[in-house]
């Protein structure tokens, strides 16, 4: 227990722990959104997030950017990040509608137990990371400094860099638009109905597995721009760099209550920080635990999380 | 639209099976059981006229020994076994099954190497009653508070917790040792009639033959299991929870049963693995094995002890073979590399297409149909 270390960088640790949280906040609403409609852990969402952060590098090969290429100029960085998102979200999401196509689909045509869809979803997640892991030949790949980290301004001593604060100003704006999204549109309605009863949305008029599939559009997207911020700032990925991602947004959106937006935001944000306190307090290695711990933790004590279930009542 | 329900392959054969003399059959089993004994034995190939290490590969695994291959495949069946408990009887999705093997290997490894710095020195016999204590309480702990809730959050706690066992031993350089492990974990006792020790390092057979005798014993021990009291609440709580629990059947309980059941299996099955292994270290427990054995319990048909061990065969011994067939149609095909690949395929196609297995159990596959029957309607909306 090192308390010196937790209460010196109490601030920088706070930063930190807020940047990453955010990029697990954004893969979490994945988890959530599919959570709260079809009631199901969809496994493989990890890796919808690990497909976008290979299509995002692999766009900026192709934009001409190495490792060792120096960082561009304002105009060409632009260009290079948004054709990145746009890459990487419409290729996450695109995984993300093929898994709920090809796997899922057929199940509930059949009306399978909630068994067959996770073993499904365990299975399409390992399909998924076993191609890239052979076609990559498990090789970590470095990505391009597209960005190069600036202190922009310090608070309270710990600075805080241009990266750490594109990381939550975009991760803000995903979040408020797909809040509004949900609760304001007339796709959004439909959303939130067959979340709260499915058959009794049909009945009434909303095309289920439509909804079902914007679902997976609105999860994959978001994974997506998680994943090109996760390159920008960690500048590195690999076949299964989804896998601890997954766990701790799936434990994020746990904690904030599974299937409520709002909720995914704060556990993520909530888990970011805790993370970083924890590996101040007991050393780096125990960082990856926490989520777990904490997961585990939490389904003792209060297995709704902290702002309750329920995409279907997500108005407040 | 007509459900049909697979009651097995072939029915015929079934049938003609069941009415025979129960003599006939209980002796068919045993010489089955004999074969399987003396399966991995040379001579037993070179009595058959077979040239072995030459171009022959009816079964035999020609690019590695064919006892350790033999020894390797028990492991997965003895863990397809145990994980049938879970997934098949209990209706669970446990995908972190081989933390529990883990646990019971490092018991035993802490417990017994010399090197270990605990400094028990005990011998191997002795961890083993351990390291199954250890992994069926570890059970109770992980399954108590995920149990009480859905059983889909049971999917994801025990995925994490595999991962963070082996995370924990890859960095953990104090009683762990990280990753360069734990060395000179002591055989399981026992001398040969020639003076030596029965179990030793270059000779497979003897463990092999140590574990199918522990997988004899399960099978007899999880089919009483299943066909007693608690047997019937398993398939009660699979089938609908709810209704079980208003039937008085304390599910909660017997799902835990369930899931301390097969991990105490995973945990012996762990414990003999490192005595033969006598190095152990966070490499050997890798995630994908997890799903090996789930891919196996699920292509076998959950719920059928017979299936667990058809699945866990197929899924460990049908790559190694196909690499002696490789070599010898001249292709470096290394089945192996694929083998998450092709399992996790045929995990999603077994589940749309197949659900109840190769060697499917009964009720199960007849529960599939059901509720593929009850689905038509809803999902027969004309604009789809």
């Amino acid at each position: 227990m090192n308390f010196d270390e937790l209460l010196g960088n109490f601030p920088a640790l706070t930063i930190t722990g807020l940047e990453q949280g955010a990029i697990y906040a954004l893969v979490a609403l994945g988890y959530t959104l599919v959570y709260g409609v079809l009631r199901l852990i969809n496994f493989a969402h990890s890796e919808v997030f690990m497909v976008g952060t290979f299509t995002a590098l692999w766009t900026w090969e192709a934009l001409g950017y190495d490792q060792n290429s120096p960082s561009p100029a304002l105009g060409p960085l632009i260009l290079a990040l948004v054709a990145g998102l746009v890459v990487a979200a419409v290729a996450s999401a695109a995984t993300a509608v093929t898994v709920e196509l090809v796997a899922y689909r057929p199940l509930r045509r059949r009306n399978a137990p909630p068994l067959a869809f996770l073993i499904t979803a365990i299975g399409a997640s390992f399909v998924l990371a076993e191609s890239f892991g052979i076609g990559t030949e498990r090789a970590p790949f470095g990505m391009p400094t597209l960005i190069p980290a600036e202190t922009a301004f310090t608070v309270f001593g710990a600075a805080v860099t241009n990266i750490q604060l594109l990381i939550l100003g975009v991760t803000l704006v995903m979040m408020i638009g797909l809040d509004q999204f949900v609760n304001r549109s007339r796709l959004g309605r439909g959303i939130r109905a067959v979340a709260q009863d499915a058959d009794t949305a049909a009945l009434m008029g909303v095309n289920k597995n439509r909804v079902i599939l914007l679902v997976f559009v609105l999860g994959g997207l978001m994974a997506g721009v998680a994943a090109l911020l996760w390159n920008v700032r960690y500048g590195y990925t690999k076949f299964n760099v989804g896998f601890l991602i997954g766990l701790k947004a799936f434990a994020a959106a746990v904690l904030g209550g599974i299937g409520n937006l709002r909720g995914a935001l704060l556990g993520g944000l909530l888990l970011g920080v805790a993370e970083n306190y924890a590996a101040g307090l007991f050393g780096g290695d125990w960082k990856d635990f926490t989520g777990f711990v904490l997961l585990i933790v939490l389904l003792m004590f209060r297995p709704t999380g902290l702002l309750g279930e329920s995409l279907g009542r997500a108005r407040a | 639209m007509t459900a049909t329900v697979d009651k097995g392959r072939s029915p015929a054969l079934k049938g003609r099976w069941a009415a025979m003399p129960k003599q006939v059959r209980w002796a068919a089993i045993a010489a089955l059981i004999v074969l399987l004994y003396i399966l991995p034995n040379r001579w037993f190939y070179e009595y058959l006229g077979f040239p072995i290490g030459s171009e022959y590969f009816a079964f035999y695994t020609t690019r590695s020994d064919f006892a350790g291959v033999l020894f390797d495949t028990a492991v997965f069946v003895l863990l397809a076994v145990g994980l049938n408990v879970v997934v098949g009887f209990a209706g669970l999705l446990d995908l972190g099954y081989f933390g529990f093997y883990a646990l019971g290997a490092y018991t035993v490894a802490l417990l017994t190497s010399p090197e270990s710095r605990l400094g028990t020195n005990w011998p191997w016999l002795a961890a083993v009653p351990i390291a199954v204590m250890v992994a069926m309480i570890s059970g109770v702990i992980l399954g108590g508070p995920t149990l009480r809730l859905r059983g889909d959050y049971l999917a994801i706690v025990t995925l994490g917790f595999a991962e963070m066992i082996r995370l924990y031993a890859a960095r953990n350089e104090g009683v762990l040792q990280g990753q360069r492990g734990i060395p000179a974990i002591p055989h399981p006792p026992g001398t040969g009639s020639d003076g030596k020790p029965l179990f030793g390092v270059v000779d497979a057979r003897p463990y092999y033959w140590l574990l199918l005798t522990l997988i004899l014993l399960v099978i007899v021990l999880v089919r009483n299991l299943a066909n007693s009291r608690v047997g019937r609440a398993w398939v009660a709580t699979r089938e609908d929870e709810d209704a079980a629990e208003v039937m008085g059947v304390p599910t909660f309980k017997y799902k835990l049963w369930a899931f301390a059941i097969g991990a105490a299996v995973a945990g012996l099955t762990g414990a003999v693995f490192a005595g033969k292994q006598t190095f152990i270290n966070s490499d050997q427990f890798v995630l994908e094995s997890s799903i090996l054995v789930l891919a196996a319990v699920i292509l076998g048909g959950a719920g059928n002890i017979k299936g667990a061990i058809v699945g866990g065969a197929i899924t460990w011994y049908l790559p190694e073979w196909l690499r002696g067939v490789g070599d010898l149609v001249g292709v470096e095909f290394d089945a192996a590399e694929y083998r998450i690949l092709v399992f996790g395929l045929v995990i999603i196609v077994m589940m749309i297409f197949r659900p109840q297995g190769i060697v499917p159990n009964r009720r199960r596959a007849a529960e599939f149909a059901d509720r593929r029957q009850e689905a038509v309607p809803q999902e027969k909306v004309p604009s789809e």
